[in-house]
């Protein structure tokens, strides 16, 4: 926080004119794009509209956002919220149309600090060709909320929407690129491990990435790998669609500095979480060239595929080892604690 | 000349490892070896290398996870220092141990001051910054021993007392061996604690060049060339004590580490969970610290508790003698979120390990 810098007050989420004022000053001006349809943002309405296009379903999503700490290397809780609404819609298979965002502000935050998040938070949004419509803000006391915290919800257009289940046995699994990075550079910023190192978060909106994948066809399912990583990811893919992920170990695109702090603190890469990545299930005669497109792209350079789809242990996830071993890949457990021998 | 580095979980080198080991193996019997240590479970599970095995060879896990050999009168004890007002710093994993009745983690959650640590060193220094008495639970192997040693040679403060419940393997290793039913053909030596031991404490086991002993490292091809090795004594017939992990194990360990336990330490006869009392496997403070012992200094009755919980196979864990699947509990009623027994508590209990890796060894 920097002292005599200027913070957010109670009055700022009263409305008023205060509050007016500071929507005007500290907000709006931070978001030059502010609708898709005939009422925006800047109509400072009671909502606003979207102008719908002819063909497709409508997606909707919405996510809230605490991330401690509020900065890290290689983003912040705006460019978070935004990636993670447009991420969500993404791998869906849908283009996102508009977000919505909702602030909650601890009263004392500092502004220059709010600005710089605003400024995160509508940049990837022009990364992914869209726009927020209308937004919120509530200020609580001190002490009542951590800082900043985030709601956006998301609209997007699908044509076809794309489930996470709808795979088959042969099908090709694919990431979009290296696993654990958001989650481990987290890790390290808390300095609970009293570590250094260049890792930073992979947080990117991946609609772009997505588009091209889309075009090439024969995507049966997608999904992000966020809160629990690629773990918790494929196994909700297992377990809902009963068919069988037959993993490579060897195959998984990891960061060497991630590795080397997985093995040093003891937890799985594939346990924490992606920010800008995605799991696909393609046709078979489809992976090659959908992964052709995706390393194409620079969000997707280090894209592999990973797996198979099989039926051989309905609802779970194996990985064969490097070293020539196979076993299940389990959701996470929860919090590690350190080992004692 | 120096071979290329390789990876140790290197694939062609396993493969022939495993095919060293088929060729090693006993073609008319089962061969039954343990290990003592969790991290050696890790390994073994996490990379899935019971697939590499021959069929007839089974690894299973002894009482190689400390928080799981701690005994519920020890946990009872922390209890009462906690009743009695003291602050309680332990490892994260003790917290979920059940005692006779109570975990530490519900004692915390009823308001009792428990406090997280990963050494004794961090109990000084939270003694350091508060003015009430502080307990460091002491637990863990000849790894952690010394650690808790150094401290008490430091000057630590005054409202820091211990918790002793450090426990010594070579002793228990022998105590197995002459259990009933235990059938082990080989013991796979925990790296950690030869790194302080070395080789000699193996080689003095009572009925000593009973069965082979290999210490082992804990990387893949670490795990895979200790058993091969152990595989060969078996093949000869001649058991004796070998050094499967040079890298790091020294034959005379760190002699350092070896005075500082000998120096504020002497050996006691001790409980552990699922075994009982085992002559020697204990650590006692000398006199000069006699008066930081905890119970001691808060008058703590040792009273035996019920180390047994019914229906749970953990105690058979503990001695070799079944694995997880083994245990009608495992993964139905007994999961880490609804721990019955401290195999599913700890995270180098076997159970904890194989839920961890879905439950199943060899797929």
């Amino acid at each position: 926080m920097t002292p005599g810098g200027r913070c957010v007050e109670a009055t700022h989420g009263a409305g008023g004119e205060l509050a007016a004022q500071f929507l005007a000053e500290h907000i709006l001006t931070r978001f030059p794009r502010t609708k898709t349809g005939s009422i925006g943002l800047d109509a400072l309405d009671d909502g606003a509209t979207l102008t719908l296009p002819a063909e497709g379903e409508l997606v909707v999503t919405t996510d809230s956002h605490v991330v401690k700490p509020v900065f890290f290397p290689g983003g912040d809780i705006g460019r978070l919220a935004a990636a993670g609404t447009i991420n969500d819609l993404a791998v869906m298979g849908a283009r996102p149309l508009a977000l919505t965002l909702s602030l909650v502000l601890e009263e004392g935050f500092p502004l220059s600090d709010l600005a710089t998040i605003l400024d995160s938070f509508a940049a990837a949004l022009a990364e992914a060709g869209t726009s927020v419509i209308c937004g919120d803000t509530k200020v609580m006391g001190r002490g009542e909320i951590d800082g900043i915290a985030i709601n956006t919800a998301g609209v997007g257009i699908a044509c076809p929407p794309i489930s996470d289940v709808g795979f088959s046995p042969g099908d090709s699994i694919l990431v979009t690129g290296t696993i654990g990075d958001h989650g481990m550079a987290l890790l390290l910023a808390r300095e609970e491990f009293h570590l250094r190192s260049d890792l930073r978060s992979d947080v990117a909106p991946i609609w772009s990435l997505i588009a091209r994948a889309l075009e090439v066809g024969g995507i049966h399912a997608m999904k992000d790998p966020t809160r629990g990583g690629l773990a918790a990811a494929l196994n909700e893919m297992a377990r809902k669609s009963q068919r069988t992920i037959d993993l490579e170990e060897n195959a998984i695109p990891f960061r060497q500095d991630v590795l080397g702090l997985s093995a040093m603190i003891g937890i799985a890469p594939t346990d924490v979480a992606n920010e800008g990545k995605a799991i696909l299930a393609v046709a078979p005669n489809k992976a090659a060239v959908v992964l052709e497109a995706l390393r194409a792209h620079p969000l997707g350079r280090d894209a592999a595929v990973i797996g198979t789809v099989t039926e051989s242990h309905p609802g779970r996830v194996i990985l064969n080892t490097t070293v020539g071993g196979r076993r299940f890949m389990e959701m996470p457990l929860g919090d590690p604690v350190p080992r004692i021998c | 000349m120096r071979d290329q580095p390789f990876a140790l979980n290197d694939p062609q080198r396993a493969a022939a490892l495993s095919s060293a080991m088929h060729r090693l193996v006993p073609r008319d019997r089962a061969v039954k070896i343990v290990h003592i240590c969790g991290t050696h479970e890790a390994t073994i599970t996490e990379h899935g290398l019971r697939k590499l095995l021959p069929d007839q060879v089974h690894v299973l896990e002894g009482p190689g996870c400390p928080v799981c050999v701690t005994p519920t009168s020890d946990i009872d004890a922390a209890l009462q220092l906690l009743d009695a007002g003291v602050t309680v710093c332990t490892f994260g994993d003790m917290l979920g141990v059940p005692g006779s009745g109570r975990t530490l983690a519900q004692a915390r959650a009823a308001g009792a001051d428990v406090r997280t640590v990963l050494s004794a060193a961090d109990a000084a220094r939270i003694a350091r910054s508060v003015p009430q008495q502080v307990a460091f639970f002491a637990v863990g192997f000849e790894t952690t021993a010394p650690m808790t040693a150094a401290v008490l040679v430091d000057d630590p403060p005054s409202n820091l007392s211990l918790l002793v419940s450090h426990k010594l393997i070579p002793p228990a290793m022998a105590a197995l061996l002459e259990m009933p039913d235990t059938a082990i053909d080989g013991y796979l030596a925990p790296g950690h604690v030869s790194t302080i031991i070395g080789l000699q404490p193996y080689r003095q086991l009572p009925g000593g060049g009973a069965v082979p002993i290999v210490v082992g490292g804990f990387e893949p091809l670490d795990v895979l060339y200790a058993l091969t090795l152990l595989l060969r004594q078996i093949a000869t017939g001649v058991s004796s004590v070998e050094n499967g992990y040079p890298r790091a194990v020294d034959a005379e360990g760190n002699p350092a580490a070896q005075r500082l336990i000998e120096r504020v330490f002497s050996p006691c006869d001790a409980q552990w969970r699922g075994i009982g009392s085992i002559p020697g496997s204990g650590l006692a403070l000398r006199e000069p610290w006699e008066d930081r012992d905890a119970r001691t200094r808060f008058r703590i009755e040792g009273r035996a508790g019920d180390d047994l919980i019914p229906g749970c196979r953990c105690a058979d864990m503990l001695t070799a003698r079944a694995v997880p699947s083994d245990c009608p509990l495992f993964a139905t009623k007994c999961t880490p979120s609804t721990p019955v027994g401290p195999c599913m508590v700890g995270s180098e209990g076997a159970c904890r390990i194989w839920f961890r890796y879905g439950g199943r060894p060899i797929l």
